[in-house]
């Protein structure tokens, strides 16, 4: 139970936290998050600085304790969080990271770490979401290439995307887990249309993906044919391990925000709100000493385990809580689309939905933690 | 950084665990919830020699010399046993009252909340305790007494040893709900197969693990506020989970047969004995 950093890290915290200090006084303004291509570009451009300055590649090769200080110093400093870079850094990146042919991480990797660029994620299906394993995409072998055809939703940052990390239906036989396969999609190819998808924060984050008849090289297939389910599950217990570390820091820092709002607009003398805050409080330093648990544990057995199940169904209550809370503080505010608390409202409605629904990550940890049987 | 306990960690709460059972398995709880509530002096005796009073002392003064994260780890292997008696106390008491830190003393001590937990059987009695007046305790295994007066000072380490047992006690619903739930058959097949069923377990884990880190990292730091969010989560989960196994139970954990009333009993107790849930919430909120 040792919550201290090696000297090591703590020599690359101070680094860091020089280095953040020097640059970000000269970033240019956040772009407005209705305009794609710029927020591509500043997104690009800081992955860039990133990578300039040695950092590029923290993700990916550092342990999972410096990973740790890495997004606590970004996100304390107000540094830009990874963005666009998403899929490229924390999904399909890690993904060939591990599977992919030492060709594959030639081409792949080095544009991805240097800002180049830009992957999106093309999993979920109309008919797929939960039951992610009933996809439908269809990818029939045709000599040197498969030919695609299907429809693929919430697709992250589709528009401006180079890459789509797609999983596809190669085969129809045995169990459905089988049968599924990994491509790399060159987002230009013939027959992509990309159609933005108007969520209820009324902005463009996601994106429906038509496919018909798409050509994709084999050589783009990481792992083998009929593996993709493996495959991918390496970037899933990626998604649900560390991911969240920067928004915990972050949680704390808007509650801190939120408490000095209260004491200076009068609604902190409510007592019921008072606790309600100081009970959020405690919820999200717990939450960060379960990070601190859950990175230990990656430290010691490698891939992120279960704990991240149990990491993701409080944290994603707690968000929307906190969101909760804040329009009590606001008030008529509250209901004003200009504040920036009332667009995050909205966006934390996603929380308990995405990247496995509260409901999916209860089967998750009553089957695979507890050994309840499985059944519906 | 590693925040998991350590291997020699791991082995004090085994042997704890071990001890435990061996001395204060279910036959004994039941005996004890079921008879006069009398304090074992020869068990009180084993758990002097096995270090859980003197285990923060240091050595030079006969102690073990270990510190707070491994007294949370005992701590919640007596909350998971539900072991009776003034422990937070009598472990406080090492070294200030002679015969707590071997176990030949029973030391209690009025709560900030003007509450004396077994009071007749403590050989030493720390606190405002004048005016004390029996109360008819919800839970058959702490004899309380009332004693008048405003609330007192605080000792933070009480605080995060009565959060680590109820991190104990929460562990020990959550274990119970899942071995139940594997077992009772309805509709032709085990409860613990069907979601709505499933998802309450989920959930008691989930708010185990959420309080235990909290203690956890309560016990690293020593800080006060976090140690009262510590609190706070422990009392919400050790409640909350003994509700919800008492809930997989069905009927049966409406009985007094079942064990799990005497979680929620106890839990209720050391919930109300020190820094409740208000008071806990109003710490943390003060220094955001």
């Amino acid at each position: 139970m040792d919550l201290t950093h090696t000297e090591e890290d703590e020599e690359f915290r101070a680094g860091l936290r020089a280095w953040l200090a020097a640059v970000l006084p000269g970033l240019p303004p956040r772009p407005d998050p209705l305009d794609w291509p710029a927020r591509r570009a500043y997104d690009c451009g800081w992955q860039r600085r990133l990578y300039d300055a040695g950092y590029g590649h923290v993700h990916w090769d550092a342990s999972p304790a410096r990973r740790l200080v890495f997004l606590e110093e970004t996100e304390r400093a107000g540094a830009p969080y990874v963005g666009a870079n998403f899929v490229g850094l924390l999904h399909a990146g890690p993904t060939i990271a591990a599977e992919g042919t030492p060709e594959q991480r030639e081409r792949w990797l080095e544009p991805v770490l240097r800002g180049d660029e830009v992957w999106c994620q093309g999993f979920s299906e109309p008919g797929a979401g939960s039951d992610l394993a009933s996809l439908r995409t269809r990818a029939v072998r045709d000599g040197d290439a498969y030919v695609v055809t299907g429809q693929k939703i919430w697709t992250s940052h589709a528009e401006v995307a180079d890459w789509c990390e797609l999983l596809v239906r190669t085969g129809t036989e045995g169990p459905r887990h089988r049968g599924i396969t990994w491509l790399a999609l060159p987002m230009d190819a013939p027959g992509v249309t990309v159609r933005p998808l108007r969520t209820l924060a009324g902005s463009a984050e996601f994106a429906e993906l038509f496919l018909d008849e798409v050509r994709v090289p084999v050589a783009n297939r990481v792992g083998e044919e009929d593996d993709g389910w493996r495959v991918t599950m390496v970037t899933l217990s990626f998604e649900r391990g560390t991911a969240f570390v920067g928004e915990v820091v972050a949680c704390r820092r808007l509650l801190g925000e939120l408490a000095r709002t209260a004491r200076a607009n009068g609604t902190w003398d409510d007592p019921a709100l008072r606790r309600r805050l100081g009970r959020l409080s405690a919820e999200f330093l717990a939450l960060w000493r379960l990070t601190q648990r859950n990175v230990s544990e990656a430290g010691a057995g490698g891939v992120p385990g279960t704990g991240g199940s149990v990491f993701k169904l409080h944290y994603s209550h707690a968000r929307q809580e906190l969101y909760d809370a804040a329009a009590e503080v606001l008030g008529p505010d509250a209901l004003d689309l200009g504040r920036e608390w009332t667009l995050d409202r909205l966006s934390s409605l996603s929380y308990t939905i995405a990247a496995g629904t509260s409901q999916i990550q209860r089967n998750i940890v009553a089957e695979r933690i507890l050994g309840l049987p499985k059944g519906r | 950084m590693d925040f998991r306990p350590s291997e020699d960690q791991r082995d004090l709460a085994r042997g704890m665990r071990e001890l435990l059972a061996g001395r204060f398995g279910r036959e004994a709880l039941r005996a004890a919830a079921d008879g006069p509530a009398r304090l074992d002096r020869a068990l009180w005796k084993e758990l002097g020699e096995a270090g859980l009073f003197a285990l923060r002392l240091p050595e030079a003064a006969g102690g073990v010399g270990l510190g707070l994260p491994e007294a949370v780890l005992l701590f919640e292997e007596a909350g998971r046993a539900l072991l009776p008696g003034p422990l937070v106390a009598t472990h406080l008491a090492a070294g200030r009252v002679p015969g707590a830190a071997e176990g030949t003393a029973v030391v209690t001590e009025v709560s900030p909340e003007g509450l004396l937990p077994w009071a007749d059987d403590a050989d030493v009695v720390l606190g405002p305790a004048a005016g004390a007046v029996p109360v008819r305790s919800v839970d058959p295994l702490t004899p309380l007494h009332r004693v008048p007066g405003g609330p007192a000072g605080l000792r933070w380490e009480a605080v995060l040893l009565t959060a680590a047992e109820q991190v104990g006690s929460a562990a020990w619903c959550t274990d119970a709900a899942v071995a139940y739930a594997g077992q009772r058959e309805q509709f032709g097949q085990v409860i613990g197969g069907f979601q709505a069923v499933k998802h309450l377990c989920a959930g008691m884990l989930v708010r185990t693990e959420l309080a235990r880190a909290a203690v956890h990292g309560a016990a690293v730091t020593a800080e006060p506020v976090e140690i009262a969010g510590a609190k706070l989560l422990a009392d919400e989960a050790a409640v909350a989970n003994a509700r919800d196994c008492l809930q997989v139970h069905g009927g049966m954990g409406f009985t007094w047969e079942a064990d799990v009333h005497l979680h929620l009993k106890r839990a209720w107790v050391r919930a109300a004995l020190l820094l409740p849930g208000a008071r806990a919430a109003e710490r943390v909120a003060d220094a955001l």
